[in-house]
């Protein structure tokens, strides 16, 4: 076994793998970037190396730093974890020139599996079931169509070279196919800096089963069963369970004796995971082989009780696989979910920033939390969003689900937009419960999964009120009675309006301090006591009419983040006292700051100009004073030529005349 | 420190009519108070609106911090005079905190006659200052104002606490480091010109606000020129060229948002220093006052079960509790900070008179602030009391209270006649703050007295000539009399006239005081050089 390695990867996966290995008496060396230097997988770590900037090109995805690093630190193996190096041939042989063992498959078992027409060339061969396709490199388009046509359509184009989704189209006639061809060809190129594509007929409403296979240095190869993860969103898993449902028998023999022959194909060594699609009809294709440990592999090691990190690192050091096939079994239900930073309502961008409170649900035998962030850490733009992974693990599916659902109600991320909530619409999707869905669950359900938000409830609307007063006693409670901002009026009853902002919508509300307590007026004109006490955990506890709630709410300058019964609520004080600058003084700027020569005129009348832009340049006491427009307009005067003097200061040199805004749009 | 015990019997008929009686007066009280916070009528305002200015009470809002308590002063000003026209006499004043500096706000009220000074306004704006320099807080001036009233003119102008009196009051505020804000927000005509003239810093308001010595109308009688009241007065004409202001505003908005980062600026610190605990409230609520207090001011109670309704914790350590028993003495927290407590509980005899100037002696030692509860009828007299100095026994409780430098604020919660009035620190003897309760009564003797009085006067002369006088003509003398002295002394009249700084609502006096005892702690506290106590 290794006395150190280097963990050549970042965030959850990065602290995963030191896991196992300090359990096992491995020390661990972890790298970063400028953007990770303070990030969880650096702070615990006893060793950690600076590999360069931020931008991952520089730093995770330079081998030769990493291999650096690990020279430098002893290191006698390097672990890749999942993307970055981890598939990456030149990477791996690198290691072997500078002594270093990968852990990992072998150089030529990567590069086979690298190329997807070569994979598949190489699956044909050895009988695993290829979905009908064409993998050839002859690229002319005629022969191109003439495939197609031949397997029947739809017909998937695919970059030969890619992943991800990009240089893929889906074409259902042939009168379709040069364009679409063309298209992908371009983005293909212009993704992966080659063309090529291949076809595969495409398979309606398939499902996603993927075989973990594990082979070691002497000729071993067991399966760890399958896992489904047909619940993707533009081919990227989101859920993943296993084990599968609604296999015959039949199928999974299929399936495990066509992963396995794959493996042998090529003498795998290491964690791979063979990928299969199941088309409605019961059918089995291969896709695509992945020569790397899975971001899903917690799932195998819930239902097997293994641990692949460890197994991994055995493997590697020349230990034969601990367990023979006829000794691995499986057992209850598990479901892994990816936790992103990212925002659902606005098609699924990355969400990046920090993250001003986490809240993770607890571990135990039957809940797991891998996760790179803590309360307080940064979503930085330049790696995966992805911060955590859930894992939950029960007798059966349908328990396996309902802990799912509570775990993700538990789980609270604040200062950036996550898809908590969408993994639990999902979750709680009868479509998904009943184990009908396929690759295009996300697409087919969207209206279901991302409803369009409406007004928040009542009860939200109380508890923002309850944190913006609670923000005011905070700052009251050393300060005089002034501070104490309950609107105090002598003989009135103070009616103060708070506004807030729910996405584009202004929700107003009035908040009247009686000498009972505060009463709140609400947008459905009923007004209601607020009840709202801190609560020992940091929660609020509201009682609204015979209810009582527990709810968190994080508080960040303006931004309210309500998090109550597993939905997320975000609302934005406005502060009456806020100004923005946006509309200076509009005139101020088109008068002479002082007398002197007009050197430059920029515009004429009648032009339509930008606020800000330059519209003359007078030269005075030595000095170019530059009038810009004080906002989008026409020019409708000028006053002065190029040339001409000014004589008096603060005289008029140009007008502008604003931009009408354009008419509200008629309904 | 010792708690103080309660013997109220909250079932008893004695305290539910009591009860009754006062929640009707402080609801009739918030009903006049509602109605003069109004200002102009209704179409006033409206025109107000349509203009694109904010409503008086609206700036204030967008003056203050969010939140923030404004401890508005002589809501009532000039409430019944002037044909009551001019609710709250057309200005509002008071205490807000702007960027967390407790400041004096003056605002005028545009939508009552145009924000003209009658008498009671310019009386109203020169108390909002003298509390300002008594207090050292910074001033702001939200102005709108057509300046003095001039059919009233002989009332507003000449005199020395008239109109000219507010630049005065500007000039030697700022003279003493208290800062003067204005922002002009309307008209500032003829002598308001000079409110932002006189300013340390001042704000216009592009299209609303204008400040000239002489308007379009006078400018065209005296030159013949003929201009336009933004042009003349405009905030182009004062921001870019006359620089009679210094700041530009958009709106009222962006004004008000402006004015509070002038306060932002100031740099302020309060000089006030006193021992901070934290604070707590009493032991029994606040609506009790309104059981306790009986509205027949000649009905005894005890003034304990008051203090113990407005102190920290209820707790309080009296001074000399079995010396002079008509004036209770004693320390206290209100709001965590210390106070002084002289409160009374009968008649004031020589021992309570003594006993009162020498708590004074300790708190003006210690800097400990003062608070006055007052419900007094009077010095005790007849020959024993006469012969026994009480005379120059209230003149030393007299003395300590006018010489007093520390922050004194009386509140009148019953009965305020005659000498009485001065030893418990009335009005003459400028305490920083002086409430009513809207139960008192405030005269230079009862009614049923003075008429007594008058009517023994009257009868001697009767007498004297050698007649007799009616019984049923004396009453007839004494009716109108009596009638006289309640509606004078009835705290409506009071407040009206500025003889206090509003009436409020019992219940709300520990907040009150707790915001001015705050506000008051901006100036330092001096040492007393005390007169001769006369011995």
């Amino acid at each position: 076994m290794f006395g150190k390695i280097l963990i050549a990867n970042r965030g959850e996966i990065a602290c995963r793998i030191a896991r196992t290995a300090q359990r096992m008496g491995v020390a661990t060396v972890m790298v970063y970037s400028d953007a990770d230097a303070a990030a969880l997988h650096v702070r615990g770590a006893p060793q950690a190396i600076r590999l360069g900037a931020s931008p991952a090109a520089a730093s995770y995805l330079d081998g030769a730093k990493v291999i650096a690093a690990a020279l430098a630190s002893g290191a006698q193996a390097v672990h890749p974890g999942y993307g970055f190096l981890s598939e990456n041939a030149d990477f791996a042989q690198a290691c072997a020139a500078a002594g270093l063992t990968f852990i990992g498959p072998s150089v030529d078992a990567i590069r086979m599996m690298g190329s997807k027409s070569a994979a598949k060339k190489l699956m044909a061969s050895h009988a695993v079931p290829l979905v009908p396709g064409y993998y050839g490199e002859d690229q002319n388009p005629a022969l191109l169509a003439a495939a197609a046509v031949d397997m029947g359509f739809p017909v998937l184009i695919k970059a030969s070279a890619g992943g991800g989704g990009r240089g893929m189209r889906v074409v259902r006639a042939a009168a379709e196919f040069a364009p679409a061809l063309a298209s992908a060809q371009r983005e293909s190129l212009s993704a992966f800096a080659d063309a090529r594509v291949l076809l595969e007929k495409y398979i309606e409403r398939p499902r996603h089963i993927e075989v973990q296979i594990f082979g070691d240095q002497h000729g071993n190869l067991v399966h760890l069963f399958e896992r489904d993860c047909s619940l993707q969103r533009r081919h990227q898993k989101v859920i993943e369970e296993a084990p599968a449902l609604n296999l015959t028998p039949a199928q999974r023999a299929t399936l495990y004796a066509a992963a396995t022959a794959a493996g042998r194909a090529v003498n795998y060594v290491g964690a791979g995971t063979v990928e299969f699609v199941v088309a409605p009809d019961g059918a089995i294709y291969f896709i695509e082989m992945n020569t790397r440990l899975q971001v899903e592999h917690p799932v195998t090691e819930a239902i097997t009780g293994l641990d692949l990190v460890e197994w991994q690192l055995r493997v590697a050091a020349g230990e034969p696989l601990p367990l023979a096939q006829s000794a691995i079994g499986q057992r209850g239900h598990a479901i892994e979910v990816r936790v992103y930073a990212e925002d659902p309502a606005q098609d699924f961008r990355p969400s990046v920033g920090q993250i001003v409170h986490a809240r993770l649900p607890a571990a135990s035998a039957q809940v797991r939390v891998e996760t790179g962030v803590a309360s307080g850490d940064s979503v930085s733009p330049w790696y995966d969003a992805m911060v955590a992974k859930l894992i939950v693990q029960a007798e059966n599916r349908p328990s396996a689900l309902r802990l799912m659902a509570h775990t993700l109600r538990e789980t609270e991320l604040a200062g950036v937009n996550s898809n908590l909530v969408y993994l639990r619409r999902i979750i709680e999707h009868p479509d998904y419960a009943a184990g009908d869905f396929t690759t295009h669950f996300a697409e087919e359900q969207k209206a279901q999964l991302l409803p369009t938000p409406g007004a928040p409830p009542n009860r939200v609307l109380l508890l923002a009120v309850a944190a913006v007063l609670r923000g005011r006693d905070q700052a009251a409670m050393t300060a005089s009675p002034w501070a104490l901002a309950d609107s105090f009026r002598l003989n009135h009853t103070r009616c103060e309006r708070l506004s807030f902002r729910h996405g584009e919508a202004l929700i107003n509300l009035t908040l009247h301090q009686h000498r009972s307590g505060p009463r709140v007026g609400l947008p459905d004109s009923s007004q209601v006591e607020l009840r709202a006490v801190p609560a020992p955990d940091g929660r609020f506890q509201l009682d609204i009419g015979a209810q009582q709630i527990h709810a968190r709410v994080v508080q960040r300058g303006e931004l309210l983040e309500i998090f109550d019964a597993g939905e997320r609520w975000v609302l934005g004080l406005i502060d009456p006292l806020q100004r923005t600058d946006e509309d200076e003084i509009a005139t101020g700027s088109l008068l002479a700051p002082m007398p002197g020569a007009i050197t430059a005129v920029l515009v004429a009348v009648g032009d339509v100009v930008r606020r800000g832009q330059p519209l003359l340049v007078l030269e005075a006491m030595k000095i170019e004073h530059t009038i810009t427009a004080p906002c989008d307009g026409t020019v409708s005067e000028l006053y002065f030529l190029q040339g001409q003097q000014v004589t008096q200061e603060g005289a008029e040199l140009v007008r502008v005349a604003p931009a009408i805004p354009p008419p509200a749009a008629a309904v | 420190m010792p708690v103080l015990k309660t013997r109220v019997e909250r079932q008893s008929p004695q305290f539910c009519a009591n009860t009754a009686a006062m929640s009707a007066l402080v609801e009739d009280l918030r009903s006049r108070v509602e109605s003069s916070s109004a200002g102009g009528g209704r179409q006033a305002r409206e025109k107000h609106l349509k203009r694109g200015k904010l409503l008086p009470r609206d700036r204030i809002d967008q003056l203050l911090d969010p939140g923030s308590a404004f401890l508005e002063c002589s809501q009532l000003a000039a409430y019944g005079m002037y044909e009551d026209e001019v609710p709250a006499a057309g200005v509002i004043t008071g205490i807000g905190r702007i960027s967390g500096v407790e400041c004096v706000v003056v605002v005028n009220d545009a939508t009552v006659k145009g924000g003209s000074y009658y008498p009671m306004t310019v009386k109203k704006h020169l108390r909002a200052q003298e509390i300002a320099r008594e207090n050292r807080l910074p001033c702001v001036y939200l102005v709108d104002s057509g300046g003095a009233f001039l059919p009233r003119q002989d009332e507003v102008f000449p005199d020395r606490e008239h109109f000219g009196r507010i630049f005065y009051n500007q000039a030697t505020l700022s003279g003493l480091g208290i800062p003067q804000l204005a922002v002009v927000m309307g008209s500032c005509t003829a002598g308001g010109a000079y409110v932002p003239a006189m300013s340390d810093e001042s704000i216009i308001v592009r299209h609303q606000g204008t400040i000239f010595l002489g308007g379009p109308p006078l400018v065209k009688a005296a030159t013949g020129e003929v201009v336009s009241a933004e042009d003349l007065g405009g905030a182009d004409v004062h921001s870019r060229r006359s620089g009679v202001t210094d700041y530009y505003a958009r709106d009222d908005r962006h004004a008000l948002a402006m004015a509070r980062r002038l306060v932002a600026n100031l740099n302020w610190r309060k000089l006030g220093e006193v021992t901070r605990e934290p604070s707590c409230e009493p032991l029994y609520p606040a609506t009790d006052l309104y059981g306790i207090v009986p509205t027949d001011l000649r009905k005894p109670y005890d003034v304990r079960e008051v203090i113990a309704r407005l102190v920290d914790g209820s707790q309080f350590d009296e001074f000399k509790e079995l010396y002079g028993t008509t004036l209770i003495t004693g320390f206290a927290r209100l709001h965590g900070y210390p106070v002084g407590i002289i409160a009374n509980n009968g008649i004031l005899f020589s021992e309570s008179a003594l006993k009162g100037a020498h708590f004074i002696e300790l708190c003006c030692q210690r800097g400990i602030p003062l608070l006055f509860l007052q419900n007094i009828t009077g010095f005790m007299v007849g020959s024993k009391y006469e012969a026994g100095g009480i005379a120059k026994d209230g003149a030393k409780l007299v003395t300590a209270v006018a010489c007093a430098k520390v922050p004194k604020f009386t509140v009148i919660i019953g009965g305020s006649f005659g000498a009485g009035n001065y030893g418990m620190c009335g009005r003459a003897y400028s305490p920083r703050f002086l409430w009513t309760w809207p139960n008192a009564r405030i005269s230079v003797m009862g009614g049923e007295q003075a008429a007594a009085v008058l009517a023994q006067v009257k009868r001697d002369n009767f007498e004297a000539q050698g007649q007799l006088w009616p019984a049923a003509d004396e009453e007839s003398f004494k009716a109108p009399v009596r009638a006289q002295y309640e509606q004078q002394g009835h705290p409506y009249y009071a407040t009206a006239r500025l003889w206090d700084d509003g009436i409020i609502d019992p219940a709300d006096t520990r907040r009150v005081l707790g915001l001015a005892l705050t506000a008051a702690l901006s100036a330092p506290i001096e040492r007393t050089p005390f007169g001769v106590f006369r011995m």
